[in-house]
Parts: structure tokens; C-alpha cells; sequence
């Protein structure tokens, strides 16, 4: 068994045009700042991005947006982006906005073998046009379908090479779903260490999901807003 | 005089109990945080995947993986917790989330709310809002009663793409405190100095108005 790769330009050198891909983050928070810079190297086109969000203009997916890599986005919150707005609004770019609990729910349900599951976000709004609607103890819900994709992407903390997964603070967000998502799920860490170096209770995605891992180099981490106090509270 | 962002952050702060699991918004909601009164545990969930947000940081303590769904730098505090979005929605949804405070753009005299969209305009998208609004046991708006143009935002039904149906319980703005009743809205407080004929005047929506409104005690 091999999954370890020498970077991010191997791991990313079969996703053709016209592929589905999941790009872990919330904002550009636990974003995989090098997958994305590779598929915006390889120049694939006509690409159908599921994401929370769509970076910002010149920095995550914002890059393969600017480049016109982009045909779709399926994405919860997309402020921020001007590039985006402009594309969507003369009709380059498609895009599916999606409740983020939905979004996020479909997406581990891909994970999890489950082919649907009811919601009450959204009934009686226009994103319950066309879906079944199931009332389940006097409340009125939506059937929502799993999201898969052709290939998850996302950026871990530490990996084993095994692709046991470490993540730290708040960077799980959509990542640990995504990863357990995707037909082929590739894997960036800061930090890629033998079998056995992670501890097993606290795995946070398990290897058998992982597919590709690389150590990745030089991140940003690229704050939206930078929000501080003056001094200490206490 | 009518309220500032803080003054209506400050009322709604009223409505905190110690153990509360509260999720703020972005914009006023977020500022409630400054007026959780001393003694009082509330825990601050972010739909990020936070449970237990603290003030924002020094500049010493930045950490780019340690954001609100607002996308802000924030703190986390002792005994606060990291999870995953599927996870955190699945907190919200259970009804685990004892109050819910949210901006919006209008709110129709049945709880009705719209905040995600303006049909050729805004494309911005929804967030956690529609997921939110629909499971949250107590759902409070915090907005200004009217709009740029001044046009109340308080309406007999919602002219924009709606985030969730009959779900707002109450709303706190700069001139009042209203309830969503079956009557419509119920006016509980005025701001201090505010009149009853200017919050009249402003309200599109069924207002119900009790012979004696008493001034917020802020």
C-alpha cells in the first residue's frame, strides 16, 4: 500500500476537466492551499467546486474563480468575493446556494452510505421548490440527497502514511466530511509521520478514507479579519 | 432617543439566562456578547465548529485556525471545544441551541423572515441562517426598524425570498422591543424617549399596542 505522494502536483495530475471536486475550509480557514494552487498550475477547466465558501478574490479557490477555472460552485456563503459575484451575475458562472447544515449533512451522508435524509431548513423558502416534503411529528421537513464528488481536497495538520488524519482547532469544519466524501480523497499535512507517531484516539479521519497524502509547504494561513482586543481582559 | 448597535446589543443581552447555549450572528448579534453580565455563564457556539467562543484576541494570541462563522479572529475559553460543520449542524438542529440572535432584512407579522437574498442584487448566499432559524428553540432578531430608504422592515409578509417561515419570536430594534403573537406584533418596550405614535408609523405590519408600553430599562 502506497498513498504518499512527493507533492501536490502528482497528487492532483488526474483530475481531468469537467470534474467534481470538495475543497475543505470554512472561509480560508483550514483551506488546501496547495491542491488548490496545483489544479490552478494544471489549468483544468469547466471544474464543478462543492465548498462553504469560494475564497476570497486572488487567495484559495478565488485563484481557480479568477482564472475562469470554475463552471459551477455549490457553496453555502459566497460574500466576499467580487470575482464571483461579477462571473454570476453575466452568467459564466453557475452556482447552487445550499442551507450550510444541508450542505454539510449532504455531504457526510456521502461518507456515511446514506442516499438521503429530511431537513426543515429551508421549507416554505424558495430552495424547497421541486423537493419532497415530509411532515415527521407535526413538522414539516425537505428530503435532501448525499453529495459526492470525483475528488475531496483538504489540508489536515499532521497525517500518518497510512492517511490517518490530525486536525487542529477549528479547521475540521467541512474537511472531515469531505474527506470520507470523496471518490478519491487527497490529502495535504503540515506534518507526515510514520504509522504508529499519531496517537489512535485521536484520529479524526481514519486512513481507509484518505486515498492520496502529501506534506505540503509554505501555507499562508491568510486571515479574512484580522479582529483584535488591546490587552488582556483579566 | 432611539438606540445605538449597542443599546439594542444591551437589551437583548436581557434575554440571557446563566446555562444558556446561545449562537450570535454576524453584525449586532455578534456585539450581544460584550453584555453577558458578570456571573453569567453562557456558551457561544459558532456553526464553524466551535463551542465556546471567547473575546477576540490580542495580537499576541491571533491564530488564523480559531475564527466565528463571521470569519473573525476569536478566542476560545477554558472547557471550549472543536468539532466539525456536519456535527455542529446536527447541535443545532437536535434543538441543543437555546437561543438563536440573527439580523435580518425584514420580518413579517407571523415570524417570517428574510436575510439571505435581493432577487438581481445581493447574491451572497444563506450561511447557517435558514438551518438556524428552522430548528433554533428561541429565535430573536436584532435589526433597525427600518430600512436605508426608510421603509419599515416590519411587514404584514416578507417581500424578499424568505430564510424561514414562522419561526422569529421576537425582534429588538433601536425604537422597540416586539413579540410575534398570533395577533401580530405584541409592542413590549419602547426605547427610552421613543413614542408609541413614531413606532406606529414605522411598523407595516399588524401591531398590537397595549394601553401602558414601558421604557427599556437599560
Amino acid at each position: 500500500m502506497n498513498k504518499v505522494l512527493s507533492c501536490s502536483d502528482e497528487a492532483v495530475r488526474d483530475i481531468a476537466d469537467g470534474a467534481t471536486i470538495m475543497a475543505g475550509g470554512f472561509g480560508l480557514c483550514g483551506i488546501p492551499e496547495n491542491s488548490i494552487a496545483a489544479l490552478a498550475r494544471k489549468g483544468v477547466k469547466n471544474l464543478t467546486c462543492i465548498a462553504n465558501n469560494a475564497g476570497v478574490d486572488g487567495f484559495g479557490l478565488g485563484l481557480l474563480l479568477k482564472a475562469g477555472q470554475i463552471k459551477k460552485m455549490i457553496s453555502s456563503y459566497v460574500g466576499e468575493n467580487v470575482e464571483f459575484e461579477r462571473q454570476l451575475l453575466n452568467g459564466t458562472l453557475e452556482a447552487d446556494l445550499i442551507p450550510q447544515g444541508t450542505l454539510a449533512t449532504r455531504i457526510q451522508m456521502a461518507g456515511m452510505g446514506i442516499p438521503a435524509f429530511f431537513t426543515p431548513a429551508g421549507y416554505g423558502t424558495e430552495i424547497a421548490y421541486g423537493k419532497e416534503v415530509r411532515e415527521f411529528n407535526g413538522k414539516m421537513y425537505l428530503m435532501e440527497h448525499a453529495l459526492h464528488a470525483d475528488f475531496a481536497l483538504v489540508k489536515a495538520w499532521k497525517g500518518d502514511k497510512l492517511g490517518n488524519l490530525v486536525f487542529r482547532k477549528a479547521t475540521r469544519n467541512f474537511s472531515t466530511s469531505m474527506a470520507k466524501a470523496g471518490n478519491i480523497t487527497i490529502a495535504e499535512v503540515e506534518e507526515l509521520v510514520e504509522p504508529g507517531m499519531l496517537d489512535p484516539d485521536a484520529i479524526h479521519v481514519a486512513g481507509i478514507y484518505v486515498h492520496r497524502i502529501y506534506q505540503g509547504t509554505g501555507y499562508e494561513r491568510r486571515i479574512e479579519k484580522r479582529t483584535v482586543r488591546l490587552a488582556a481582559l483579566d | 432617543m432611539a438606540l445605538d448597535k449597542y443599546g439594542i446589543a444591551k437589551r437583548i443581552a436581557q434575554e440571557l439566562h446563566d446555562g444558556m447555549y446561545v449562537n450570535l450572528g454576524i453584525g449586532i448579534p455578534t456585539v450581544v456578547a460584550n453584555f453577558i453580565p458578570a456571573g453569567m455563564q453562557v456558551i457561544l457556539q459558532s456553526e464553524n465548529g466551535i463551542l465556546g467562543i471567547g473575546p477576540y484576541p490580542t495580537e499576541d494570541e491571533i491564530d488564523a485556525e480559531i475564527i466565528n462563522a463571521g470569519k473573525e479572529t476569536v478566542t476560545l475559553i477554558k472547557g471550549g471545544v472543536f468539532f466539525d460543520s456536519a456535527e455542529s449542524f446536527g447541535m443545532i438542529r437536535a434543538g441543543k441551541i437555546d437561543l438563536t440572535v440573527l439580523g435580518a432584512m425584514e420580518v413579517s407579522d407571523t415570524g417570517d423572515i428574510a436575510n439571505w437574498k435581493i432577487p438581481g442584487k445581493m447574491v451572497k448566499g444563506m450561511g447557517g441562517a435558514m438551518d438556524l432559524v428552522a430548528s433554533a428553540k428561541n429565535i430573536i432578531v436584532a435589526m433597525q426598524h427600518t430600512n436605508p430608504n426608510g421603509e419599515s422592515k416590519l411587514l404584514p409578509a416578507c417581500t424578499l425570498p424568505l430564510t424561514g417561515v414562522a419561526c422569529v419570536k421576537k425582534v429588538v430594534t433601536e425604537l422597540a422591543v416586539l413579540e410575534i403573537t398570533p395577533e401580530g406584533f405584541l409592542l413590549v418596550e419602547r426605547a427610552p424617549g421613543v413614542t408609541v405614535q413614531e413606532i406606529q408609523e414605522k411598523t407595516k405590519g399588524r401591531l398590537v399596542v397595549p394601553a401602558f408600553v414601558p421604557e427599556m430599562g437599560l
